[in-house]
């Protein structure tokens, strides 16, 4: 783990942005897509955690990044509707 | 057979989420049934964790370093114990309540059990990323019954909460990383040891997961999104998210700092979530005080009183850590009281502005009485469960000579008393118009008698906390 590694620096940078991006738009959607990168930076994290051991990959964090994106997806998909349903509140209920 | 009960905890609720989403009409006879059998099953698990060691279930027996394992303790047992509580008198309380709704209301009665099955699977989980998984579910079970005030009401609140808690859980997973890499294994009893000492990514990763946890918690400056929906959800739905869920988060946050964060965090640390915790007892009061709408009040009382519970972590006393869990639970139970009183009174005015509570003494005399016991607890008088967890935390303040957590203590039970009074007062002042309008019927007597229940166990928590403290028992790791 030393020396330069592009993959850390992508994962830090994408989990800056999104942090980053949390905080300044005030967009629910835009939000939304902040939440997405930093997902994204953590789950590149894990998979470069994964790359540590000598023989081969480790399946924990795999298994944990595949469950992560599992969450993720249902997570952003609920959070699309509710922003559908703010944007045109008079077809609410039928999403 | 005790192997067996934390399975069926978390099982039984889950699949009886499942079926009463195809049940339908029937569903709330089922859930009365559901909730019973949740509770005869915690009462059999207490009953055999206070008799000796931790009940651990073993799934799919796959042995030490790749299982995943379901454990109660005392602290497991006795947040199990409050939700099962609290989830026979929400179920009770929301035949009426949801019964006139329209047909979308019709679906709380999929989502609490599936809400159910998710806290009872956060308080036994035992590894750091299943925890992050039963986080997730809390909050996708939540977030949804926040929506069943109404079409469009809560769409604002309940889409802020939303990528509050998303934001909260992927700090913590990041952190649960950071660990995993250092430590190579997510279990909470192998954490201590397999963790490097003297790492600069060690408290980095505690760092994260704290901060995740305080967001997910509501903890002041994290608190933003809280009052807008505990505020504006139904009442039962108020009632379990205000005494539950935020309540799951800070469980978390007492379970990581006295297990696998131990070695990681300082002094300093605690200090800080300390000062955060004193801030959010005096900001939330003071904005309890100064709203206008009863339901508001109490969700800003929610801000406050979650506050004290962090007061545990500069001390980190036995008589702390046994006064931050059981304020967890007379809080629980008082807050869920006051949720379901301020929801009667919501019922039959239409509205919960102050001013409107004029005059509402004589058809609500009895929810009024749960309001006012309830309070009675939230300020802290004896001889109240409030009581007796403020005086286990002001003991240890003395205790460990951080004299100023007491001023603390004494300074919020004043503003809560504040707030409770301000809100009893109005409400027994005379009416300028004896036939004022209201909009409902008065609620029944399964919505008024619910909530006063709730609160006279608040009362009496203040009187039976021996046993209870008995089953928490010593803080773990702890010298005195």
């Amino acid at each position: 783990m030393t020396g330069f590694d592009p993959f850390a620096l992508a994962a830090a940078g994408l989990i800056a942005f999104g942090l980053y991006g949390f905080c300044v738009c005030g967009h629910p959607l835009r939000r939304l897509l902040a939440i997405n990168l930093v997902g994204n930076g953590v789950f590149l994290a894990l998979i470069l955690i994964a790359r540590r051991l000598p023989d081969g990959p480790d399946p924990v964090p795999h298994a944990m990044v595949l469950t992560g994106i599992v969450i993720a997806v249902s997570a952003t998909a609920f959070g699309l509707a509710l922003i559908r349903r703010q944007a045109r509140p008079e077809d609410g209920g039928n999403d | 057979m005790t192997e067996a009960l934390p399975v069926l905890l978390v099982f039984v609720p889950f699949l009886a989420g499942l079926g009463q989403f195809v049940l339908g009409r029937a569903a709330p006879w089922c859930q009365q049934f559901v909730s019973g059998l949740n509770l005869i099953l915690v009462l059999l698990l207490s009953s055999a964790v206070v008799h000796g060691d931790p009940v651990i279930a073993d799934l799919g027996g796959w042995g030490e370093p790749l299982a995943i394992h379901l454990q109660a303790d005392g602290l497991a047992a006795l947040m199990l114990l409050l939700t099962a509580v609290l989830a026979v008198a929400v179920s009770l309380y929301a035949i009426p309540a949801f019964r006139d709704e329209p047909r979308p209301a019709w679906r709380f009665w999929t989502l609490w059990p599936l809400l159910l099955a998710s806290l009872n699977a956060l308080f036994l989980s035992r590894d750091l990323f299943n925890l992050y998984v039963t986080l997730e579910l809390v909050t996708l079970g939540a977030i949804p019954l926040v929506l069943l005030a109404g079409p469009n009401k809560t769409v604002d609140a309940a889409l802020r909460y939303l990528l509050f808690a998303l934001l909260g859980s992927l700090v913590y997973l990041a952190g649960v990383a950071l660990i995993y890499a250092q430590a190579g294994t997510l279990d909470l009893a192998l954490l201590p040891a397999a963790l490097p000492e003297g790492t600069l990514s060690g408290p980095l990763a505690a760092a994260l997961i704290i901060t995740g946890v305080l967001i997910k918690g509501a903890i002041l400056p994290f608190h933003i999104w809280l009052p807008a929906a505990h505020g504006n959800a139904p009442a039962a739905v108020s009632a379990i998210l205000s005494a539950l869920v935020v309540k799951a988060a800070i469980y978390l946050l007492l379970r990581l700092w006295t297990g696998p964060l131990e070695p990681l965090v300082s002094n300093g640390a605690g200090q800080l979530l300390g000062a955060l915790g004193a801030t959010a007892i005096l900001f939330g009061s003071w904005q309890a005080f100064r709203q206008s709408r009863l339901k508001l009040v109490v969700a800003y009382s929610t801000v406050a009183q979650l506050g004290y519970m962090l007061l545990f972590f500069p001390m980190a006393v036995t008589a702390a850590w046994q006064g931050a869990v059981y304020h967890g639970l007379a809080h629980g139970i008082a807050k869920a009281a006051l949720f379901l009183a301020a929801g009667n009174i919501l019922y039959y005015l239409g509205q919960d502005r102050l001013e409107a509570l004029r005059g509402i003494d004589r058809p609500l005399a009895v929810s009024l009485l749960a309001f006012g016991l309830a309070g009675v607890s939230i300020m802290g008088l004896p001889p109240s469960g409030g009581f007796t967890a403020k005086w286990l935390l002001l003991s240890a303040s003395l205790q460990t000579g951080q004299w100023w957590w007491t001023t603390v203590l004494i300074a919020g039970g004043l503003l809560a008393a504040g707030y409770i009074f301000r809100v009893l007062r109005l409400a027994f002042l005379q009416a300028d118009d004896a036939t004022a309008p209201h909009h409902g019927p008065v609620p029944g007597p399964l919505m008024a008698w619910t909530a006063t229940a709730l609160a006279l166990l608040a009362l009496a928590l203040g009187l039976i906390s021996a046993p209870l403290l008995d089953l928490l028992g010593e803080m773990p790791g702890g010298t005195s």
